[in-house]
């Protein structure tokens, strides 16, 4: 098991690779497009703000290169943000992986949303053995809205898509490495796929 | 529904833990990796490490305790104390930290709080604000509450929301160490006034003290030590009388 987490300078990689490590798979981190062509399994994290974050994705070619792969991809957290069509953060354009748009929390809510929520409606491998309504951890200040690739729900004075599928392509606004024994069982159920 | 948060703080000095009662008279509970692993088993929510030495001591030993956290811990943590430039920041968030607390060095130099969250974002900024109530007014205290300032404790808090925080931890120097319940008022007016979550610390000494802060003080999270170090307050027993007083927890 070839597993690349994609390392183009946003956020905190290192809790990712540890709990891979944790499930006794040691990830690379990598930038090269070689490399992550040659990857059983990506990694696709991304924590900050997403201008910027898309910024760093084009000048190093990987917005082109990560469109095109094959293999199972997971995107997290902004990861997930930035594959989707637009983003009103920095007003973005994104991968356009997921045919949906990324939207603020309006202030009838706290914003962060931060901490434990429940996660509903499952459709996808990436959630056997979970049940629904599990918690998993969330720190977002934007969400995705819904879409026919939804394949998770979360409600934060709205319901949003908290996960997308598009064929391999996988994304999950929650933090499955910092969501205890539950979250990890989503990453084997990656490494399974 | 997003849960009420439970977070044990672990005071760190020299690798170990201790906690002080109104901030002095140290007393050592364990080795911060272990006892972080059993709170994340019993189901704390996130945690808090303080290192209460930082300024003296050289900053490796804090980040090889981070790396070691963020191996074996699979709950979210927070690293603050003396923390005062965006490079140390890099460096902890590097090693594994989700996010990292600043208080004097935000005070100080307020720029630090928008240098910090246009770099690494809001959702990894926490301002902890220690405040004391004097003649009815709440005023900020640095460098663990023992220098005062003038600063309003709400004014304060509104500026660092509006600079980019993304959660505000407070601590009532009136309630410290003396387990009569977290400072509920002052935890409302923060909540209902600003648009960023509030963790209440400060107080607790039993049960009924955190459904208070969460029904009364509106508190998003709760901050303790002692009770929980000691055992006290056993996390699963709380979080099942929280759930039964209709507070939503996660079990």
């Amino acid at each position: 098991m070839k597993l690349v987490i994609i390392n183009y300078g946003a956020g905190n990689i290192k809790s990712i690779q540890f709990a891979f490590k944790r499930l006794g798979v040691d990830a690379i981190l990598s930038n090269d497009p070689e490399e992550i062509l040659a990857a059983d399994k990506i990694i696709f994290p991304g924590v900050g703000e997403a201008s910027s974050a898309m910024k760093m994705l084009e000048e190093s070619g990987l917005a082109d290169l990560i469109p095109t792969l094959k293999q199972p991809v997971l995107g997290i957290c902004l990861g997930m943000q930035l594959m989707c069509k637009t983003t009103e953060e920095g007003n973005t354009k994104g991968l356009g992986i997921f045919q949906t748009d990324v939207k603020r929390f309006d202030h009838s809510v706290k914003v962060p949303h931060m901490g434990w929520n429940v996660i509903k409606d499952l459709k996808s491998d990436l959630f056997k053995s979970l049940k629904d309504n599990e918690y998993m951890y969330l720190v977002h200040s934007y969400y995705a809205e819904h879409c026919n690739e939804t394949i998770a729900k979360t409600d934060y004075g709205l319901n949003y898509a908290s996960a997308l599928q598009h064929n391999n392509f996988y994304g999950v606004q929650f933090h499955p490495e910092k969501s205890g024994t539950e979250g990890a069982k989503i990453l084997q159920n990656f490494l399974d796929l | 529904m997003l849960t009420k948060r439970i977070i044990p703080c672990l005071d760190i000095k020299n690798g170990r833990t201790v906690k002080g009662v109104n901030f002095v008279d140290l007393r050592d509970a364990g080795d911060p990796v272990e006892l972080a692993k059993q709170y994340a088993d019993v189901g704390a929510d996130e945690l808090v490490f303080l290192d209460i030495s930082a300024t003296l001591e050289g900053r490796g030993t804090t980040l090889d305790m981070v790396l070691r956290v963020a191996e074996q811990v699979n709950i979210p943590f927070t690293v603050g104390g003396g923390i005062s430039s965006v490079e140390h920041v890099d460096e902890l968030l590097h090693c594994g930290a989700d996010k990292v607390s600043i208080n004097s060095s935000a005070v100080k130099r307020p720029e630090l709080v928008n240098e910090l969250s246009n770099k690494f974002g809001s959702q990894c900024v926490v301002v902890a604000i220690d405040a004391k109530q004097v003649d009815g007014q709440w005023k900020v205290h640095l460098a663990g509450g023992s220098i005062p300032t003038d600063i309003d404790l709400f004014e304060w808090a509104k500026e660092v929301e509006t600079r980019g925080a993304g959660e505000i931890l407070f601590t009532s120097m009136n309630h410290d160490g003396t387990k009569n319940g977290f400072a509920n008022e002052a935890l409302a007016k923060l909540s209902e006034s600003l648009n960023i979550p509030i963790i209440a610390s400060g107080g607790a000494g039993n049960v009924q003290h955190f459904i208070d802060t969460f029904e009364i003080g509106k508190s998003d999270a709760a901050l303790a030590a002692s009770v929980f170090h000691f055992g006290e307050i056993p996390i699963p027993e709380l979080k099942k009388e929280l759930k039964a007083n209709n507070i939503e927890v996660r079990l």
